[in-house]
């Protein structure tokens, strides 16, 4: 996943969270960058027309910007699923995370292919669990320890 | 979240050869069961893409395995993905003969992008691990190519069709 699309993941939950524009530290914190770091890719996004950025407001992912972090949180899941349903990885959340960067959305179509996921994905990945709701405890074992 | 693409560890090294295993068995699962739904209406040249297509799998998971083992993880047993290959395929299997074809490009683009994205993550760390890097590298290096070459083959079945 590029930078783009993790900062535009990262949007979405905050204005999810926060019911509203995600104010820029927020989002910042989110992707552990510093303010100045996310202030300017805030403004690439929003030279490509997929976020708008109001003063003292935060900022807003435009019809376009939703649609492609609902592809990026989709193939998010698509990780964190298969993590902790094919690997049984019980960090699944931290290990996404790190992992997210370098899965491409081509690999986690693949990866798709052998997991079963809800159809009303991703309305129920919780961003305050940074988990989908239904992916249930997995066993305390991960073939890569 | 990490915004860089770099493999930082011998865990997340260990992680992503996982999946590049899991990549290699979900192709060998699919084209052999392709191979056995739709058998009758392959030509030649199909059917030996397939077979070919299941062996390479095979070999690069092999190679794979090598590392992953090297680094003291496990790998992910063919039969394991298999039985999930199998418990989904119902839902994504290719409709058609063009659809049988198109799967498996994208298999072979599939794989050739998560090795080129590896390759580079671990090109851009400066971390070292317990295997040599070297080593990795060229034999990332060695199966991306070989994946390249596959995006070829296919390619070359779909023009002449």
């Amino acid at each position: 996943m590029n930078t783009a699309d993790q900062y535009l993941k990262a949007i979405y939950l905050v204005q999810e969270t926060e019911d509203g524009p995600a104010a820029t530290g927020s989002v910042a914190d989110a992707l552990d960058v510093s303010p100045a770091s996310a202030n300017e890719m805030i403004g690439k996004l929003e030279g490509r027309g997929l976020a708008e950025h109001e003063k003292y407001k935060g900022v807003s992912l435009t019809d376009d910007g939703i649609v492609r972090a609902r592809e990026a949180l989709s193939d998010y899941c698509i990780i964190e699923r298969f993590l902790a349903n094919v690997l049984e990885v019980e960090e699944f959340r931290a290990e996404a995370r790190s992992l997210e960067a370098v899965i491409d959305d081509t690999v986690a179509e693949r990866l798709d292919t052998i997991i079963d996921r809800s159809p009303e994905c991703p309305d129920c990945f919780d961003a305050e669990t940074d988990a989908c709701e239904y992916l249930a405890e997995v066993e305390p074992e991960s073939p890569a320890d | 979240m990490s915004l860089g693409r770099r493999v930082a560890s011998d865990h997340q090294l260990a992680r992503l050869l996982q999946i590049g295993v899991v990549l290699e068995e979900v192709v060998e699962a699919r084209s052999t069961r392709h191979h056995r739904e739709m058998s009758e209406a392959f030509d030649r040249d199909t059917a030996t893409l397939l077979r070919e297509a299941a062996s390479e799998s095979a070999d690069h998971r092999e190679r794979l395995e090598e590392l992953i083992d090297d680094l003291d993880a496990e790998s992910v047993s063919y039969d394991e993905i298999e039985t999930l290959v199998e418990a989904q395929y119902g839902k994504t299997k290719p409709e058609d003969f063009d659809g049988v074809l198109y799967d498996q490009l994208c298999n072979e683009e599939t794989a050739y992008k998560f090795y080129d994205d590896l390759v580079a993550a671990i090109e851009g760390s400066d971390s070292t691990f317990s295997v040599d890097r070297d080593r990795v590298l060229d034999t990332l290096r060695g199966i991306r190519e070989e994946e390249a070459e596959g995006v070829e083959e296919v390619t070359a079945i779909m023009e002449r069709r």
